[in-house]
This record gives C-alpha cells, sequence and structure tokens, in this order.
C-alpha cells in the first residue's frame, strides 16, 4: 500500500502504541492466545460457590485425568483442521486400536465372553494374547498398535491426497468400516486381564496427595488424589512434540500454507500430498495413544470406545480453543486450553446432576457459540467492524 | 449538462488518518469520466461512499442537487448507481435472466413469471448487441460476455451512474472493443458514467474527462482531449516518470538456456518450438485461448504434456512442479489471489514458502528464524514492499503492487536460472509496473531467462529482446526488438497470416 492510504486494518494495528481504552484492552484480551484459559478460569471461579464440590482435589485430579487423553486425539484433530480437512475417523481408531493392544495382552480370556469372535483360537484364548507374558510385550503391542492406526490415517491420507476425495467422506466411511471391524473382532465384547504394568500407563502416577490422618497400614486406593500421572506426562510430551512440529518446523509452515491456499502451495513446491498423508497420520496416530490411554484406565479393551458423542468432544474442544474449520489457524496451546475448558464443563455439568441429554445439549450450545467465537474473531483481526 | 452527482469537500478519515481529503468535484449527467491515481490515491474510498459501503466523516454528497446519504449498498442502488466489479457478482449456476432478476422476481399468482423474466432479459441483451438465450446458464459464457450481463443487470434497475472498476483485465482485446462500444451507447442514451483504470491509454480513449486523485486528493481534472497519458501519469505520481520502461542494462548472452522442442498437447499446443537466451527476456503475447498461460503452466509440470521436450541448461526437464522448482524453473501465476498468495498469512511466511526447506535445520528440519527472518527483511528492503512488520502483517493488506512484489520475491530468494512471469504487472498501478520492469531486466542482467507473457503489447514491446505469438495454441511467428510493430503483431495475434512471417527457431 502506498503512504497515503492506509487500509483500515493497518491503522488499528498502530494504534495500541498509544494509551488503551477499556475497549481496545477488552479487545486484546478476546484476540490472545489465553482468552480460552482466561474465559475457563472465569467460569470456574464463577461457579465455585455454587458447586461446593468443584475445586475439591478429587474433583480437580478427576479434571485433569479426563483431559489428558482428549488432549492427545484432539492434537491430532488440530492438525488436520489446520489443512482445512476433518477427521471423523478418530473415534473408530480409538475403539480399534484399543482391541488390538488388549488382544495381544490380555493374560487371560474367558470363552464364555469371547469364544463367539473371530480372533478367539486365532489370536486369543484361555491363555491371553500371544505377547502375554513375553519381556518386552508391553511395548510390542504398544508399536502394534501405532503401527494399525498409522496405517488407518496413512490410508485415509492417501484417498484424500492423491485421488483428491473429500477429507469428509474418505474419514466418514474409514468410521463406518474401522468401528464395524473393531465391533466384529470381538463380536462387541470387552477384553479384560490386562497386565499391571499396562494398565500402569492410564493409572499410574509418580507424585499423589493423600488428604486425612493415616490410622491404617494401607491407604484406600480411592483416597489418594493423583497430580503427576502417566498419562499427563504423555499428554504433555506429545503436546510438546506436536507444539515444535507446528510452530517451528518446516513441515508446520508447509501445513499453514496447505490450509491457507492449497493451490498456491502447490505452485510454491510445497509438498502438498506428501504432507497432507502425514498428517491424517498423525492424527490417527495420536487417537491411537488416545485410545491407549482411555483402555488402559478403563482396564479393558473396547471396541466401541471411541464411540457416541466423541467425536463431538474432540471437534468440540479443538473449535472451543480457536483452531479455524476453515484451514491455516490452528495452535496447539489454544487445543490445550480448548480441551480444559471442554473437560471442566462436562465435569460442571456432571456436578449439577444434569441428565446426559441436557449435557450434551449445553455441549452442543457451547460448540456453536465457539464457532460464532471464531467469526467474530476472524474480523476483528481483519479489522472489517 | 447537468450536474448529476457532486462533492462538496467530502472528507473521510480511517482512524484519524485521512484517505480522502476535502474532496470537491462535480460529475455532469451523460458524462464518462474516467478517474485514476495509484493504488491507495482514495479511489475505492470515494467509490465505496457513493456506493453507500462507508459514511463520509465530514462533507457532503449531493445528487441531482438533493443531499445524498447512502446508509448502504441498497440505497444507491435504489438512486440509480450501479457498479460493474473487477471481480463480477454473479451467481454462475443460475442463467441469465436469474441472475438479472434476482432480486425481484417478476410473480404472478405467486410463481414466478418465467416469461416476462425471459422477454425482458430478451430486450436488455439486444439493447446491448449480446446475441445469447436468457436462459443460458452464466458459467458457460466468457468474461466479456458476462460483464455485458453485469451491464444489463444495471440497466434493468434503471441505474443513472454506472461505475466501472477496472473492466478490461480480464478481457480480450476483442472483448475490450466491445466493451467500449457499449459504453460509448450507454453515453449516448444519457448514462453518467465513472470509468476506473490503471491502463491510462483506455481511459484517456473513453473519456470526456479526467480525474486524478492522489494521496486522497484531486490533484487534476481535465478534458481527456488534451491530456496526454504521460502527464497523466505525471499527474498520479507527483513527479515525471523517468520513461515507462527502464532501460535494458545488460544484452542477452549467446548460449542458448531453455528451449522447447515440438511441445503439442491435443487442444492446447501444438508443435511448439522456442529458445530463450541466458539473459534474456522473451516476450509471449496472445490472445485469451491462445493458449500462452496453459503453456506456461505445462512449462512449469503443472499440467501434462504428451509430446515434445522442454530442456534447460543442457538438461531435459521433466517430473513434477517440485522437480522443475529444484531445477531452477520460478513460476509467477496469473492469478495472484487464487494460486500467487496465502493471503490470510504473513508476508513473511509468503516470502519465504518456496525456499522453506532450506531453511531447516537436520536433522528435525528445525527452523533457523534467525537466518530466516534476516533473509526475508532484507528482501523487503530490496524490493521496496511497501509494509509494516511482515511478519505480522498479513498479504491481503498490501496493494496489487505491492502483493505482486510478494509473489516475485517469493522465487528470489534462491537462484533460478527461468522465469516464467504470467501478467506480472495486471492490477498494479504504474510505479510499481515499473518496479516490476526494472526487477524483469535485474533477473535477466543477472544471467536468468525470462518468459514474459503478457496481454498488454506495449509492455512487452517495452521490455523484451524478442516477442512471440501465438494463436489457438500454435506460434505464429518471432519479431527481433528491431522489428517490433504493434500492427504486424496484433494482426498475426488475431490469427491473420501477416506478411513477412518469420517461423521461430
Amino acid at each position: 500500500m502506498t503512504d497515503s492510504g492506509p487500509l483500515p486494518a493497518t491503522a488499528e494495528r498502530e494504534e495500541p502504541a498509544l494509551a488503551p481504552t477499556v475497549g481496545q484492552r477488552a479487545k486484546r484480551i478476546f484476540l490472545s492466545d489465553y482468552f480460552v484459559l482466561y474465559l475457563s478460569l472465569a467460569y470456574f471461579l464463577v461457579l465455585m460457590p455454587f458447586l461446593p464440590t468443584l475445586s475439591n482435589p478429587a474433583n480437580l485430579a478427576n479434571i485433569l485425568s479426563n483431559m489428558w487423553p482428549l488432549l492427545v486425539v484432539a492434537i491430532g484433530q488440530t492438525f488436520v483442521l489446520t489443512i482445512a480437512g476433518i477427521d471423523l475417523s478418530q473415534g473408530s481408531v480409538v475403539g480399534f486400536t484399543s482391541v488390538v493392544g488388549a488382544m495381544l495382552l490380555a493374560a487371560t480370556a474367558s470363552p464364555d465372553v469371547l469364544s463367539n469372535a473371530p480372533i478367539w483360537g486365532l489370536i486369543i484364548d484361555e491363555t491371553g494374547g500371544p505377547l502375554a507374558g513375553v519381556p518386552g510385550g508391553i511395548a510390542l503391542a504398544i508399536a502394534a498398535m501405532i503401527a494399525a492406526g498409522g496405517l488407518i490415517g496413512a490410508a485415509n491420507g492417501l484417498a484424500i491426497a492423491h485421488f483428491r476425495m473429500p477429507p469428509f467422506m474418505v474419514t466418514l466411511v474409514t468410521m463406518i468400516v474401522i468401528s464395524a471391524f473393531a465391533i466384529f473382532l470381538t463380536q462387541s465384547e470387552n477384553i479384560r486381564n490386562l497386565p499391571e504394568a499396562y494398565i500402569q500407563l492410564g493409572k499410574g502416577d509418580i507424585v499423589s496427595v493423600y488428604f486425612g490422618e493415616q490410622d491404617e497400614s494401607r491407604i484406600p486406593r480411592r483416597e489418594i488424589y493423583s497430580f503427576i500421572t502417566y498419562p499427563m506426562i504423555i499428554a504433555v510430551t506429545v503436546a510438546i512434540i506436536a507444539h515444535i512440529a507446528l510452530s517451528r518446523t518446516v513441515f508446520g509452515r508447509q501445513v499453514f500454507a496447505i490450509g491457507t491456499n492449497r493451490r498456491a502451495a502447490e505452485i510454491s513446491g510445497v509438498p502438498v500430498k506428501r504432507v497432507i498423508v502425514l498428517v491424517f497420520t498423525i492424527s490417527a496416530v495420536c487417537a491411537t495413544i488416545g485410545a491407549l490411554l482411555y483402555s488402559t484406565r478403563l482396564e479393558a479393551g473396547r471396541p466401541t470406545l471411541g464411540d457416541g458423542n466423541f467425536l463431538l468432544d474432540v471437534i468440540g474442544a479443538t473449535v472451543i480453543g480457536g483452531t479455524s474449520l476453515f484451514g491455516g489457524k490452528g495452535k496447539i496451546i489454544w487445543t490445550v486450553f480448548g480441551v480444559f475448558f471442554f473437560v471442566l464443563l462436562s465435569n460442571t455439568l456432571n456436578l449439577m446432576n444434569l441428565s446426559s441429554f441436557h449435557i450434551d445439549m449445553v455441549k452442543g450450545a457451547v460448540i456453536v457459540a465457539a464457532a460464532l467465537l471464531d467469526v467474530l474473531r476472524t474480523r476483528l483481526i481483519r479489522g472489517g467492524i | 449538462m447537468a450536474v448529476l452527482l457532486s462533492f462538496e469537500a467530502l472528507r473521510k478519515e480511517y482512524f484519524g488518518v485521512p484517505a480522502l481529503r476535502d474532496l470537491t468535484l462535480d460529475i455532469r449527467r451523460g458524462e464518462v469520466v474516467g478517474v485514476i491515481g495509484e493504488n491507495g490515491a482514495g479511489k475505492s474510498t470515494l467509490m465505496n461512499m457513493i456506493g453507500g459501503v462507508v459514511a463520509p466523516t465530514s462533507g457532503e454528497m449531493r445528487w441531482l442537487g438533493e443531499p445524498y446519504h447512502p446508509r448502504m449498498p441498497s440505497d444507491a442502488t435504489a438512486r440509480g448507481v450501479a457498479f460493474i466489479h473487477q471481480e463480477l457478482n454473479l451467481f454462475t449456476n443460475l442463467t441469465i435472466a436469474e441472475n438479472i432478476f434476482v432480486d425481484d422476481f417478476p410473480a404472478r399468482f405467486g410463481m414466478i413469471d418465467r416469461a416476462a423474466m425471459r422477454q425482458r432479459t430478451a430486450e436488455l441483451l439486444s439493447q446491448l448487441a449480446l446475441e445469447v438465450a436468457p436462459d443460458t446458464s452464466v458459467d458457460s459464457l466468457a468474461p466479456g460476455e458476462r460483464q455485458l450481463v453485469e451491464i444489463a443487470k444495471a440497466l434493468h434497475r434503471d441505474a443513472e451512474l454506472i461505475i466501472f472498476d477496472e473492466p478490461t483485465t480480464s478481457l480480450t482485446p476483442r472483448e475490450t472493443a466491445k466493451l467500449f462500444e457499449t459504453i460509448e451507447r450507454l453515453r449516448a442514451d444519457g448514462k453518467t458514467i465513472l470509468f476506473i483504470s490503471h491502463i491510462l491509454g483506455d481511459v484517456k480513449r473513453l473519456s470526456d474527462t479526467v480525474v486524478v486523485l492522489r494521496d486522497g486528493q484531486l490533484v487534476a481534472q481535465e478534458p481527456a482531449a488534451g491530456f496526454d497519458v504521460p502527464d497523466m501519469i505525471t499527474a498520479m505520481i507527483g513527479r515525471a516518470l523517468g520513461g515507462l520502461y527502464p532501460d535494458r542494462t545488460a544484452a542477452p548472452r549467446d548460449e542458448i538456456a531453455f528451449s522447447a522442442k515440438a511441445l503439442s498437447q491435443p487442444g492446447i499446443l501444438e508443435d511448439v518450438s522456442f529458445d530463450i537466451r541466458a539473459g534474456e527476456i522473451l516476450g509471449l503475447f496472445g490472445l485469451m485461448g491462445s493458449g500462452r498461460s496453459e503453456m506456461a503452466r505445462i512449462i512449469f509440470g503443472l499440467d501434462p504434456l504428451e509430446e515434445g521436450a522442454l530442456t534447460l541448461k543442457n538438461q531435459p526437464l521433466t517430473g513434477g512442479v517440485r522437480d522443475r522448482i529444484a531445477r531452477g524453473v520460478a513460476f509467477v501465476t496469473e492469478d495472484r489471489r487464487a494460486e500467487g498468495l496465502l493471503m490470510d498469512a504473513p508476508i513473511a511466511e509468503n516470502l519465504s514458502l518456496v525456499s522453506i526447506e532450506e531453511f531447516g535445520r537436520a536433522p528435525l528440519a528445525l527452523l533457523d528464524h534467525a537466518r530466516l527472518d534476516h533473509r526475508t527483511e532484507q528482501l523487503k528492503t530490496d524490493m521496496i514492499i511497501k509494509a509494516g512488520d511482515i511478519k505480522t502483517q498479513p498479504a491481503r493488506a498490501l496493494s496489487g503492487g505491492n502483493q505482486q512484489k510478494v509473489v516475485i520475491g517469493k522465487w528470489l530468494m534462491r537462484h533460478s536460472d527461468l522465469f516464467i512471469l504470467d501478467e506480472p504487472t495486471r492490477g498494479v498501478d504504474v510505479g510499481a509496473k515499473f518496479e516490476i520492469y526494472a526487477l524483469a531486466d535485474r533477473l535477466a542482467a543477472a544471467g536468468s531467462s525470462v518468459l514474459f507473457i503478457s496481454s498488454e503489447l506495449e509492455e512487452l514491446m517495452g521490455m523484451c529482446d524478442r516477442i512471440m505469438v501465438m494463436n489457438r495454441g500454435e506460434v505464429m511467428g518471432m519479431f527481433d526488438r528491431a522489428d517490433f510493430s504493434e500492427r504486424a503483431i496484433l494482426a498475426m495475434a488475431f490469427g491473420k497470416q501477416a506478411a513477412g512471417k518469420e517461423v521461430a527457431a
């Protein structure tokens, strides 16, 4: 632009140099990366007097433990939304890979439950899965889960990148096929009797707190509140790696470029197809790590683990964080806060003793509000109003 | 002639920064008024005020002497203002008739009266000498025809004042000629026309009066007859431009750097052969549909090539886009918005997009931010990109000329042997055009080959060592600089057999 006729957007950006007014300060908070975090804290503080149980240690530990697995899955979704895609198959990957891990690792299985399943006798029987009791078996089983999840993601990516099929369609079909396959494998039964070391991944902790007198030699498990847990360490590690990948690598720049304008990216020599395949693979691998956390917490492999409203939670939390459904805009830190808000919201609605129908209606309304906020923020940034 | 629209001390400020400063101007009824000025001179602001998109900060607009305060675009439409925009606002999935009647379908017994619609549309179309059926779908129309549909829409609404904003950018010379006839006819019918264009020759040819804006002020208002293009440029930029084109700094070298041999692709190219020497700027002239942009895409590896061979620096040029970029081919696309830029991404990210892989540090390709920022800042200074903080300001916030510099700039972050510039000055103001020409010269002087594609013959004649003419996918001829002749080149481009036609080497 020539120096004569600045666009409103520039004029606006120059203004904060002057003393900011209340309106400007509010706008800056609204546009900040931490907006959703502020919102969550405000929400928490407002509800604290009405829901006394909200702030007690057991509930806080509960909120955190609900947060980690969802965060890992939502991080995968963040990559996909940033390239202007969508991954509807994450829930089915969660269910399927939880079954894969469990059928390889179960120490024993009951014929009453699983004898009708096609895996009975082939992979699993009364003596458990092929990796039960094998040294390093857990690592092998996790590798197998990640390979299975990664392959599903890569297949999604290949169909989308090379055949230019819409992500919505491709991942919808994957969702249907993979959930059906997972249910078929166990005939809709759960696989239990997982090894203790495996369960530790979902339930174990490093720092835990016990409030109260120690009058017995053993403290009942449910009275110990875990804060620094294995799921937390796993989720935070995934988040840090994802944050670096998205914001500090060549790959991350290419992800944003594709999400902003795929054709311009192609013409500028971005390896568009490779990046798309990689992004959908990341999404499925994140779902797999999520499956590991969910399934070990449940102490079972369950084909329907990612069914129902799970997808609503994942996409809802990601969008609430601020990642745009239109692509080109996404940050891992936003997703962290979005997931926190979403988990907090679900938790408070539970504490209010609302029915699950009410809870879903409220969640839906919140997601619509988040989408609206996204539009509003974009407009504010562009200076259109 | 009566005054249709007058501005009295009209002023518009955005956040205290004036975009239009106390403009006083009368527009007489039945006149064609050319409005020129560099990007950011205030043209768009003025048009937005006439159209009811923004309100003036102070001052007064009068319409036939009455105060005129449009609050929204529909107020302006109701008064009789119509806009024909650069990007047309038609529903391409609907028919011509449906587009014309889109906001007031004639109804009979609650049903759309299609017969009445068709009849009225046919009348309008015949007025504009557009010979297509009212039921034709808009997406089957050429850009020029679509524009006529826009004009028909304006006529249907009894528009008094029709504002053309860069109407010729996507038209072929033939369509442009037809548009100008139409504008003449509209004037004869008593309509008032505002004609905004960067193509000053057109403005001079078409207008009765030319109005020049600079820095939000009216700097000249002259009868077009005595106002020559160099004077217009001087008025627009506030100083005399040392010629429209920079002098070429170096002569082409002898070695052939790029060659195309017998390129054929059914329906697009037929037996096209040509060479470009190192340091040479080869112009490519042709009408829309001549295959010029299609050939550029084929050379860059975006579209398939059935037969023929491409050679760059004595090595065959094959593979996809990434292979060609690695070999040193750069492509500045004609469609800046859709293919050239990440409009919503910061300028720095646009500049670094092509060469981003060179800034990754092994083994994880972590970005070397310090080096990256240094290089993009350097490029911003070097190319005189007028922008604030390139790390936050999106490409969308730049003017057309500066956007184009970003599109070219991203190819300058690395060395390329062949630059394909497809319409590099489209929608760019005079000052920025000169800078883009100077850049093309610099690339050639550094030994790169440049294929300069344009539908503005003048700029090709100003900048190129040779001009190749294409028509319907075939090379019609090649002109050396000494033999440049506007008439001969145009005749050849229109497919007429020109005397003394040389066939490409």
